[in-house]
């Protein structure tokens, strides 16, 4: 299990997952969990908080859960009821909306927030073990997608994958 | 051969460590062929103009009806009956029409172009977990199970998530999938022809600002000719003022008939928002009080304001559609190209358990067609296999038994072309659970033959056999792998293994 920083001894953990995109040249996608809606407080964007059996060997539950709230909390925000919201409702509709053609919505701008996060999140605490979270927005808010990557050359790796090359070499 | 597998694997590992720094969402867009947009690969019934930039449905004639309506009324009122007005009355009047006329264009365009509120259909990869997870739930009997469901408790109130076949989600509460336009909206509350789209979450307050402006210019007009046909009359007696502005007549009438339907429907509208309910729901009587005590809206804020708020001054959600994103062909999907065949073989491992009783026997028939067919006239990837020299003289028939072990194992499910390896791949994803109990009691010994035939000769069905894509679940590609998860390790002496007996298979 990785550490928060791979260490120079992690060897070519450390130079694998120096960059997200080498991540997924450098590992094979082994699987995918989904993180489903949470439908209980209504149509509101919130997702399940229950950890998925899939991680419970590659991240700690609290990493876990603390991700998915602070999202859960990002998204309540954008979708916020209140003063700010209509402030802007009303300006949109007195403007006949084209004031969005220059000034973001309320929403939007959480939105950018949010892909700021989750890249964050990628890349400190993630990827070093081996996880990808895709942004929910590319799925259609429906699901958080977590990529679940095998290193393929790591002889520390479960995969069967030196195995396999080892079994063919016959 | 082996060797340049392991090779090309190592090479991969190895490759150059990009220092420029990306988005982990991001994948450089190769320019292999033309840039297309997501909008020209959109899946649903929409049509698209300005470069995705307008979304409207397919039948829009009754649109156009809408809008020459709207203007010819409209432009007569300006041309005939504001010059008179203007100069009797006060020139206020034509004032205001003119600024209602322009917010009754602007709300119903911006009703009719904008996407009410459509959910993208799910990615293979969804749909695979889900179809897994729905097939656990039930047990799975036989090939269609019945229409899925899924209970919710909002609020206090259990509300029903209906699975949509098309679109291979359930669908989020007060979602309903639109048949005109083939796509599951978002709060959808009608598909109006009038306006040419689907009304929804993003586009129902424009709509309803449409037709409350529409009714007051409707009221407006009508009230408006009306007195100049009677300040005329009044000169030159009615039917010379009839006579001398023929368009009037034709403005009564037309505003008369559209005033009782317009203005009905905005009331019904208002009724609607301030209850929090959408069409669909209000024609269904969800949350009507008849169908038991205890039915009650849970989407309502309480008081009527607060819902009227919330529907029009609420925050205007981003489409999630993205039309004039760019395709991006080179996601990483769970059925990988990169990877060789051997890795397929060993990640892959216990797909499934078991096979579909149906896909066994379709594997048969290839198997006897392959029997036919030398291995060496396969793909390069192909040798890895070939190789293996078989080492003991393993029988067909002894081999079954380690292939039931491992059930439908070992041999890559994959093949090598990952675009036909999809097709049995999905199909042993979705039977994946089931199995254990099918297997056994539908599959008893006539089974185990075709059992280890078609794993052994799974990677020559590159031509995509046909049987094998309406197995268990429709999907185009699945997840590979919950093989990280079993152990793989004792899979690769069943690999092996069956990888002999492939090579004994094709010598006979």
């Amino acid at each position: 299990m990785q550490g928060l920083v791979p260490t120079a001894t992690d060897g070519n953990m450390a130079t694998e997952f120096h960059n997200l995109q080498e991540l997924r040249h450098s590992a094979s996608l082994a699987n995918k969990v989904f993180i489903q809606r949470d439908y209980s407080e209504g149509t509101t964007c919130k997702f399940q908080t229950k950890f998925p059996s899939e991680l419970e060997s590659r991240i700690e539950r609290t990493l876990f859960e603390d991700t998915v709230k602070t999202l859960n909390n990002y998204y309540a925000e954008a979708e916020k009821i209140g003063g700010q919201s209509y402030l802007e409702g009303c300006l949109a509709c007195a403007t006949a909306y084209l004031i969005f053609l220059c000034m973001e919505t309320r929403y939007e701008k959480v939105l950018k927030k949010i892909a700021k996060y989750i890249q964050e999140q990628n890349e400190k605490i993630y990827a070093p073990r081996g996880l990808l979270i895709t942004d929910p927005i590319e799925r259609g808010m429906r699901v958080i997608e977590i990529s679940i990557y095998e290193d393929r050359g790591s002889s520390g790796s479960s995969s069967g994958s030196s195995s396999v090359s080892g079994s063919t070499a016959r | 051969m082996h060797l340049g597998v392991s090779e090309s694997m190592r090479e991969c590992e190895y490759s150059q460590i990009s220092t420029r720094s990306s988005t982990p969402m991001e994948t450089p867009y190769k320019k292999r062929t033309p840039k297309k947009r997501k909008w020209e690969a959109f899946p649903g019934r929409n049509k698209f103009y300005c470069d995705g930039r307008i979304m409207m449905a397919k039948q829009t004639g009754v649109f156009y009806l809408t809008l020459v309506l709207i203007l010819v009324t409209c432009g007569l009122f300006f041309t005939f009956d504001c010059p008179y007005l203007a100069q009797q009355l006060t020139p206020i009047i034509p004032v205001i029409g003119g600024v209602l006329f322009l917010f009754v264009l602007g709300t119903l365009l911006r009703t009719s172009f904008s996407d009410p509120g459509v959910l993208p259909r799910a990615t293979s990869d969804e749909a695979a977990d889900l179809e897994r997870q729905i097939d656990v739930a039930n047990g799975s009997t036989g090939y269609r199970p019945p229409p899925r469901t899924k209970e919710v408790v909002i609020n206090g109130q259990t509300v029903k998530l209906k699975y949509c076949f098309t679109c291979k989600i359930f669908r989020p509460p007060r979602a309903s999938h639109c048949s005109l336009c083939d796509n599951c909206v978002e709060r959808f509350d009608h598909h109006c022809p009038w306006v040419g789209n689907c009304v929804g979450r993003r586009n129902y307050r424009f709509f309803y600002m449409f037709i409350l402006s529409l009714s007051f210019l409707t009221i407006f007009i009508f009230a408006f000719v009306i007195t100049h046909i009677i300040l005329s009359s009044h000169r030159n007696g009615f039917l010379k003022a009839l006579k001398d502005s023929p368009a009037s007549v034709l403005e009564v009438v037309v505003c008369f008939f559209s005033v009782w339907s317009i203005v009905g429907l905005s009331g019904f509208h208002t009724y609607l928002i301030s209850s929090n309910q959408t069409t669909n729901e209000d024609i269904k009587g969800s949350w009507s009080s008849k169908r038991g005590k205890d039915n009650y809206n849970p989407y309502s804020h309480g008081n009527i304001f607060t819902n009227c708020c919330a529907a029009l001054c609420g925050p205007l959600p981003p489409s999630l559609i993205d039309r004039r994103g760019f395709v991006q062909s080179d996601t990483p999907q769970l059925a990988s190209p990169t990877n060789g065949i051997t890795m397929y073989g060993a990640t892959q491992s216990q797909q499934s358990h078991m096979c579909d009783q149906d896909q066994c026997i379709q594997s048969t028939k290839f198997v006897l067609q392959a029997a036919a067919t030398p291995l060496l006239q396969q793909q390069s990837s192909e040798p890895v296999i070939l190789t293996a020299s078989p080492e003991n003289g393993v029988s067909l028939p002894g081999r079954t038994s380690l292939a039931l072990g491992g059930p439908c194992t070992s041999l890559p499910l994959g093949q090598p072309t990952p675009p036909t390896s999809t097709p049995s791949l999905s199909c042993h994803e979705a039977t994946d659970m089931l199995p254990i109990h099918g297997h056994t009691h539908n599959h008893s010994h006539p089974l185990q033959e075709p059992v280890a035939h078609h794993h052994f000769l799974t990677p020559e069905e590159v031509p995509s056999p046909p049987g094998m894509l309406h197995c268990g679940s429709p999907l185009g590609h699945s997840h590979t792998v919950q093989a990280g998860f079993y152990n793989p390790a004792s899979q690769d002496s069943l690999h092996e293994d069956s990888v002999r007996g492939l090579v004994k298979l094709s010598s006979v």
